[in-house]
């Protein structure tokens, strides 16, 4: 299939007329989904997708179109209309296809063919299996509301007439569970995971705990007094925070003056325990990738080191404009554009694990979970405050479980005021891995 | 889009392995956009999007598969797909007549934007990318954003209902950066409707794009925003977020069937204030969440959750609404034709109280004032949730003063609904909304009139 996908690239990219810049991004994915409630399969997806974005540059201006359909026909007009549309944009000499830079992939094992052979009968028995070890794991357990099982295989190729020729191949599957503990007055919902190329590594019980563990530890929470006080954050939660750090220090944030640190490059941005990097090279990285968006070979990237501002990330664009390099950072699907942003972020970890972080807190809090994190962080101004909950540390112990607060603080003075990096990796389902985070002066607002 | 015969061969063959009820949800979507920023028109963009989800059901089964390849072969190996997926084994040929349905749209066209010049949609970016700098020299950053969607669908099901639909959205929305002694802040501002180019005589982009600007200027003056319990007094129009996260999550059928909200079982119960009527209401014209039918065919309604404080109904899809025996609410929705549909909201609003909102403001003798909301998030279990609030200002002896900086807001719903004690009448409706939910986002709408909630935490960092 990735020789088809080639040839179709291949056939868009010579329909270019003297003078015109044209890239084409072709997709394939294939799906199954397996969602079971009460011993029953409740639905049953499977479904391929297609799609096709072409880039047109002609005399400077830039125009886009993509479908959501490889047919010829649909392809041709797809092609004008990206042609049309280059006609109304500025004109802008920093606009150009990416050339091969000579940075040489990465090979990444990022495909197991076992995807493939993995029967359909077998998917709806882990999924049944997990919901059946979930509901029995705690008599607390009110409900397993949902249980899904999916996979996927997805190929792209990005071709262009400046010699870029970049496809590959990869697969995933993942099981999740939700549950629902508790009764009355007092019910709380938990969330378990466990991801794998190969579907016949995921694992059931890790997934089960998770999510009874997460739910069952919040029964009884309350909402606590308004203070200042240091939090430990949970590797999920500290994922989600590196996200949107890393929004800060992109390339086209920095270009179009949106960045807090766009001038701060060789200055300390951030507690010495932090050095940031995305290195989408790591095959442990569930985003890992051999190429980005534009088929440049992805890179290490180190942004923050050891609290020093040292890199902005960058596609070929942003680069150029800026006097730089691409960083091999443009980011897309068929459907955009290619932006610019980071593919497998991680703390340099430290030592120590999250029980060890929590017995030197005398008063703190455990954040187990955030919510509203798009209205509630403003990576422009760098102001932050996000609903939470999680359990009270009390003279370095975990006590009695919180809830309805916020935390808030701004994300300048957040890096800054990181007191120690958790040695507890974790590679989340996410474009950014997870550990324990020990920040301290978070005002938490409750009742 | 697809012909009669062939519909009725896809049901038949959906069917052919048993299963109670099968549809066809055919989706033709063009969208269109255009990007200002950085003074530069960066882009224009196209795209095109056709398939076709099908669904067999059999017994608390769903099965389902979909495809962009609509012709005869494509949809017919889907719907063998989909019926595999469901399969009971039992057999048998079940035959589809189906017989068409009209519809009229609370949502009639003028001007269909993709008669429009393209450089037509340029000329709004800019008028407003100056009207926007024009506001002043600490405007550092403006991006304007222009789109159109055109939506066909096409429903048959083996009811034999046959319907379709044309839906037509346009937005326009503008961001802007303000830069000041103690760093940048962002005002944004978006207007969109069921409707068509003729949204551009309603609105005025560069009025649109002046608001945009000033909310940004205001919040370089706003201080830290306090933290803990306040009186919280949320403005028209956009407040209706509140309710969207508070309860109307908490009322979606699918959620009720799980027990997986504080809601279930409360139906002729008080569970808001009883200043409080909760309308969803997919018939108002033009508004963002508005349409003929939904994704499952059935035909839009208007439906009264919470009424003088009492739960009178939930809200319902084909499939919650088979189980319980009775009819669909018309809140089945999906995002597109590779999505299953599931319960959804459509506008969602606080119908108008009685009160001038100047005097709820003149009565709180210290609070904030929310004029503008960003989106939120609920936790349907317990019923707490979070909305941002995007432009805010202190009350202080009955009068709004001083700007305050960006944060969440956070409440338990239920608390929080019953706890109203005041309600304006100016009830208006707020911004274009998605709400996401399972991974599927949906336009919808929101409003609600000036209202007052006596304590709600807001996450501030002011001590």
């Amino acid at each position: 299939m990735l020789d088809d996908l080639y040839a179709l690239g291949d056939r868009v990219v010579a329909l270019a007329k003297p003078g015109e810049q044209i890239e084409a991004v072709v997709v394939n994915e294939t799906d199954t989904e397996v969602r079971v409630f009460e011993g029953d399969v409740e639905s049953f997806t499977s479904a391929t997708s297609q799609g096709i974005g072409i880039r047109v540059i002609n005399d400077q201006r830039q125009g886009f179109a993509w479908a959501g359909s490889l047919d010829p026909a649909v392809v041709e007009s797809t092609l004008s209309e990206a042609r049309d549309n280059a006609t109304f944009g500025s004109i802008d000499t920093g606009l150009a296809l990416t050339e091969p830079d000579g940075v040489e992939q990465a090979e990444l094992d990022l495909y197991d063919e076992r995807v493939n052979q993995f029967a359909t009968d077998r998917k709806i028995e882990l999924a049944l299996e997990l919901e059946a070890i979930t509901k029995d794991r705690d008599p607390r357990v009110m409900l397993v509301e949902s249980v899904d099982f999916a996979d996927s295989v997805s190929e792209g190729v990005v071709v262009s007439t400046k010699g870029i020729r970049v496809g590959g191949r990869d697969s995933g599957s993942y099981v999740t569970a939700t549950v629902i503990a508790g009764g009355g007055d007092d019910t709380q919902v938990g969330f378990g995971y466990s991801v794998n190329r190969d579907p016949g590594q995921l694992d059931l019980e890790y997934a089960s705990k998770m999510a009874v563990e997460r739910s069952t530890r919040l029964l009884g929470a309350v909402k606590p007094p308004t203070e200042r006080l240091t939090v430990v954050l949970d590797p999920m939660v500290t994922s989600q925070f590196l996200g949107i750090i890393a929004s800060t220090l992109s390339g086209e944030a920095v270009l179009k003056g949106r960045s807090l640190f766009a001038d701060r490059l060789g200055e300390t941005v951030a507690a010495p325990t932090i050095t940031l990097v995305d290195d989408p090279t790591n095959p442990k990285a569930f985003t890992a990738t051999e190429a980005d968006g534009e088929g440049l070979a992805t890179r290490r990237n180190v942004l923050i080191d050891g609290g020093s501002l040292n890199k902005f990330v960058h596609n070929s664009y942003t680069g150029r404009r800026l006097n730089t390099a691409s960083t091999g950072n443009a980011v897309r699907g068929f459907s955009s554009t290619p932006g610019v942003g980071t593919m497998a972020l991680s703390l340099v970890p430290g030592k120590r694990a999250q029980a060890e972080l929590i017995a030197s807190i005398d008063n703190g809090v455990l954040i187990q979970g955030v919510s509203g994190l798009h209205s509630g962080v403003n990576p422009v101004s760098g102001d932050f405050s996000t609903g939470a909950d999680g359990l009270r540390i009390r003279n370095g112990e975990l006590a009695e479980p919180l809830r309805e607060f916020t935390i808030g603080s701004t994300l300048q003075r957040m890096l800054l005021d990181v007191i120690e990096v958790g040695g507890d990796i974790e590679w989340l389902p996410s474009s950014a891995a997870g550990l324990s985070l020990v920040v301290a002066d978070i005002t938490l607002s409750g009742a | 889009m697809i012909d009669q015969a062939l519909l009725e061969k896809t049901l038949t063959t959906a069917t052919g392995r048993g299963g109670e009820f099968a549809e066809i949800f055919v989706e033709d979507r063009q969208s269109s956009g255009a990007l200002l920023d950085d003074d530069r028109i960066e882009e224009l963009s196209s795209g095109r999007s056709r398939g076709a989800g099908i669904r067999v059901l059999v017994g608390d089964s769903t099965g389902f598969a979909h495809t962009a390849d609509l012709t005869e072969r494509g949809l017919l190996t889907a719907a063998k797909a989909a019926a595999d997926a469901a399969r009971d084994g039992s057999g048998g040929v079940k035959t589809v007549d189906l017989s068409t349905q009209s519809v009229t749209t609370p949502s009639p066209v003028s001007i269909y934007p993709d008669s429009v010049a393209k450089q037509r949609k340029v000329e709004l970016l800019n008028l407003a990318n100056d009207a926007a700098r024009g506001v002043g020299d600490a405007i550092s950053q403006v991006s304007v954003g222009y789109g159109d969607v055109r939506r066909r669908i096409q429903i048959a099901n083996s009811d034999g209902l046959l319907t379709g639909d044309d839906q037509v959205k346009t937005r326009f929305s503008i961001s802007c950066v303000a830069n000041g002694d103690a760093g940048m802040q962002t005002g944004r501002e978006s207007v969109g409707h069921s409707m068509g180019f003729e949204l551009f005589d309603q609105y005025d982009v560069t009025e649109v794009a002046r608001k945009a600007a000033q909310r940004a200027l205001t919040k370089l003056l706003a201080r830290p925003a306090p933290s803990g319990e306040v009186t919280t007094v949320i403005g028209k129009g956009g407040g209706g977020v509140l309710f969207h996260e508070a309860c109307g999550h908490g009322l979606e059928a699918d959620h009720v069937a799980k027990q997986s909200t504080v809601f279930a079982g409360r139906v002729g119960e008080l569970v808001a204030s009883p200043l409080v009527t909760l309308i969803d209401d997919g018939t108002m014209a033009h508004e963002w969440g508005a349409f003929a039918i939904d994704d499952e065919g059935r035909p839009a309604q208007r439906n009264v959750l919470i009424e003088d404080g009492i739960l009178i109904d939930f809200m319902w899809d084909e499939l919650r609404a088979r189980a319980e025996g009775r009819a669909s609410s018309g809140n089945g929705r999906r995002q597109s034709y590779k999505h299953l549909p599931m319960v959804r909201m459509t506008n969602t609003y606080i119908a108008n109280g009685e009160t001038d909102p100047a005097d709820i403001i003149a009565d709180t003798d210290s609070g904030i004032f929310v004029a503008q909301l960003g989106g939120g998030q609920v936790n349907t279990v317990n019923g707490d949730f979070v909305f941002g609030m995007t432009e805010a200002y202190l009350i202080e002896n009955g009068e709004i003063t001083e700007p305050i900086r960006e944060g969440n807001l956070i409440g338990n719903g239920p608390e929080i609904l019953t706890s109203i004690d005041a309600l304006g009448n100016d009830f208006e409706m707020g911004s274009p909304g998605t709400c996401g939910k399972d991974g599927q986002g949906v336009p919808v709408g929101d409003g609600t009139p000036t209202l007052r909630v006596p304590a709600l935490t807001v996450g501030g960092t002011a001590a």
